[in-house]
């Protein structure tokens, strides 16, 4: 894609002067929402991903249940809600790594509610997770080089012939170390993800997941257990993402950051969409203000808050 | 004590059959848990697998020696796939469990009289090796020297062979795990969701290294028996599984080569300790026999106490293995 467009603007310093120039990434999408309703469940203009009817429950407890829900096409939806709202179970739904009882999800138009989370990948549907998945025991560069999808030398019998797979090969480790590049972690590459920090465990994670050249990118709480100036790099990669056409959700409990980066704010609570809809209007939503004060009364949700407002930061570090 | 004779037995067990026999079974080992992470605890089946294809092809199916050896690979097959189909898909307990039990029923049905005509039950199966000698450009009654190494004719025959598949089964693995369809493998091993997650078919991966340990698992069943020149259910019994996992662990786990350097290690310790055991001077002879009740009936029992205690000691000061690196090794507790 428009990888020249963004590149040099990241490659150019460390974390901070990165984000100063995060924030010249110019938004595709702008606009988009303009004529979309800001009730739950409303129709996009172009939806990438339809989730109907999808209910999970775990034994009595109905631990999603959305009715309707369109994520738009290139632009960073925001998938906000209290603990235990359903979040993650309702990821978990989407990317085939668990079973809705009821309902049905689909892709660009096709349905994958029975796919397999394998084949969602090779799909271009990729996902982090909440508790962050380094491959301790391999180095950062395996671990991005294993991201790479369609690689000839990942059969069985192809892996035998050496020739037949290292072209590709050499490519994979390029387009990982250019992209190690971009997260500003190319000096850890040969070390074991094992040794990495948290904050940097959820770069790397990102960064694998940008390997399968994804379509649509679902971050769980990539902010997470991130220092603020790491948090504000990573926020810059986000953007980045949707300057070069991917679309992206991502669960995040921070306000500031949700209002910073994401053009659609969806709501969650006890399973249910309560609310969608702008960044700055969902403060003000009366549905969204009692699902919190219900769990969290001290939960900042003035969208005007100044900065630095991370002390309500209610997700969990890595394990 | 005879140093120089005691020097010579542990050579040349160093490199005899012994050793090939459990390095090929742990290299087979290593691929399944070293690089997939799989728990097999049933490895003695698949050489019981391999071994009675040989076995069963000549003395009941009457066919060739030859495709016995097919007949192995392809019981070795059948079970990993009856382990493995069912299993790979839940939590890695599950493997874990049905391989505990599947070694030992295959070893008491083999063993079970109604199967007489099949498997020769208790008393086993003889006289199937013949092909394998009749090709040995050794004389199989003589004794060769050379250097520190002595070795029967036929067993030398069987060493030859031996060490040729060791190498091919070293090699096989080498590539597999440079390519990347092992770095697959190995992510796999450190987190099956995240390699999921990335586009990698984690079953078939899992199923596939169930598969390829189990045929060079199966491989070193048909190699000792063929060096025994019998087929006996017993000698297929659940100890002979962690004896391989401990030669694994001892040479550390994920490495190429460590299958064979703790192969070597522990047949060289076994041979040792019992050749030193049976020469200690009459002295100190009395002395463990009033104490410890040390005789000429326990000293192989003996032998795997202090071996024992020596793998008390490796796990205290080495956990990882002769080959692992602790520093890889810590990163698990992360
Ligand atoms: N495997 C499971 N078995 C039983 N209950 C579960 C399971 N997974 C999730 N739940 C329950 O489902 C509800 C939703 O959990 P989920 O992890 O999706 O919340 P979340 O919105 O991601 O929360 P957080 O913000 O804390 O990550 C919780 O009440 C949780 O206890
Ligand atoms: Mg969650």
């Amino acid at each position: 894609m428009t990888d020249e467009a963004f590149t040099p603007g990241l490659t150019a310093g460390g974390g901070g002067a990165a984000a100063l120039r995060a924030t010249e990434y110019d938004n595709p999408v702008a606009g988009v929402f303009d004529d979309v309703e800001q009730v739950p469940g409303a129709a996009k203009p172009d939806p990438i991903l339809v989730a109907d009817g999808v209910v999970k429950t775990f034994g009595g407890l109905t631990a999603v249940d959305v009715a309707h829900l369109e994520i738009q096409r290139g632009a960073i939806t925001a998938l906000i809600g209290p603990n235990g709202a359903g979040k993650t179970t309702f990821f978990n739904l989407l990317t085939g790594f668990d079973r809705p009882d009821r309902g049905s999800v689909s892709l660009e138009g096709e349905d994958i509610s029975r796919v397999a989370p394998h084949r969602l990948a090779r799909r271009g549907m990729v996902r982090t997770f909440q508790l962050t998945k380094a491959l301790s025991r391999m180095t950062v560069v395996d671990n991005m080089k294993l991201g790479a999808t369609g690689q000839r030398g990942e059969s069985i019998w192809r892996s035998l012939l050496g020739p037949l797979w290292s072209a590709q090969e050499s490519e994979v480790g390029e387009r990982a170390e250019e992209l190690l590049d971009r997260f500003n972690m190319s000096h850890m590459a040969d070390e074991f993800a094992g040794t990495l920090s948290g904050g940097q465990r959820k770069l790397i994670e990102m960064a694998r997941a940008l390997m399968t050249d994804p379509k649509l990118v679902m971050l769980d709480e990539p902010m997470a257990g991130v220092n603020p100036a790491l948090t504000q790099s990573l926020l810059g990669h986000v953007k980045g993402l949707r300057a070069e056409g991917r679309s992206v959700i991502f669960v995040e409990h921070d306000m500031d950051v949700v209002r910073d980066i994401s053009d659609w704010v969806v709501v969650m609570a006890e399973g249910q969409i309560i609310a969608e809809g702008t960044p700055d209007s969902i403060g003000k939503n009366q549905a969204v203000v009692d699902a919190y004060l219900g769990q969290h009364h001290d939960q900042d949700l003035s969208v005007e808050s100044p900065a630095g407002g991370s002390s309500d930061e209610v997700g969990e570090s890595d394990g | 004590m005879d140093w120089g004779f005691i020097f010579e037995r542990v050579m040349t067990a160093a490199i005899g059959p012994e050793v090939i026999v459990f390095a090929l079974a742990a290299i087979g080992l290593n691929v399944q848990f070293g690089y997939a992470g799989l728990l097999n605890f049933g490895q003695v089946g698949f050489m019981a697998a391999g071994a009675y294809g040989v076995g069963m092809a000549v003395y009941w199916l009457n066919i060739s020696f030859w495709w016995g050896i097919g007949l192995g690979l392809v019981y070795a097959t059948v079970l990993a796939m009856l382990l493995g189909v069912p299993t790979l898909r839940l939590r890695a307990d599950y493997l874990a469990i049905v391989t505990i039990a599947s070694s030992e029923t295959i070893r008491l049905f083999v063993r079970w009289r109604g199967n007489s005509g099949r498997t020769g039950a208790s008393e086993g199966i003889g006289e199937f090796a013949r092909p394998f000698y009749d090709l040995n450009p050794f004389d199989n009654a003589a004794r060769y020297q050379f250097g520190p190494f002595n070795f029967l004719g036929r067993d030398l025959w069987v060493v030859l062979v031996g060490w040729i598949l060791v190498a091919i089964a070293l090699l096989l693995v080498w590539q597999w795990m440079r390519s990347p369809w092992g770095r697959a493998l190995k992510a796999i091993r450190e987190d099956e969701d995240a390699a999921r997650a990335l586009g990698k078919n984690s079953y078939v991966y899992k199923l596939q290294a169930l598969l390829i340990g189990g045929l060079i698992a199966s491989v070193a069943g048909m190699l000792q028996v063929i060096q025994k020149a019998a087929v006996q259910p017993d000698t297929f019994n659940p100890v002979i599984t962690f004896m391989i996992w401990t030669i694994l662990i001892l040479g550390g786990p994920g490495r190429v080569w460590s299958p064979v350097v703790g192969s070597m290690i522990y047949w060289s310790l076994i041979v040792f300790l019992e050749n030193v055991l049976r020469q200690l001077p009459p002295g100190t002879r009395s002395t463990l026999e009033s104490t410890i009740k040390l005789s000429d009936f326990n000293i192989s029992q003996f032998r795997f106490i202090l071996v024992g205690l020596g793998l008390i000691l490796l796990a205290r000061y080495r956990p990882q293995g002769i080959f692992g690196s602790r520093e890889e090794m810590a990163l698990d507790d992360r």
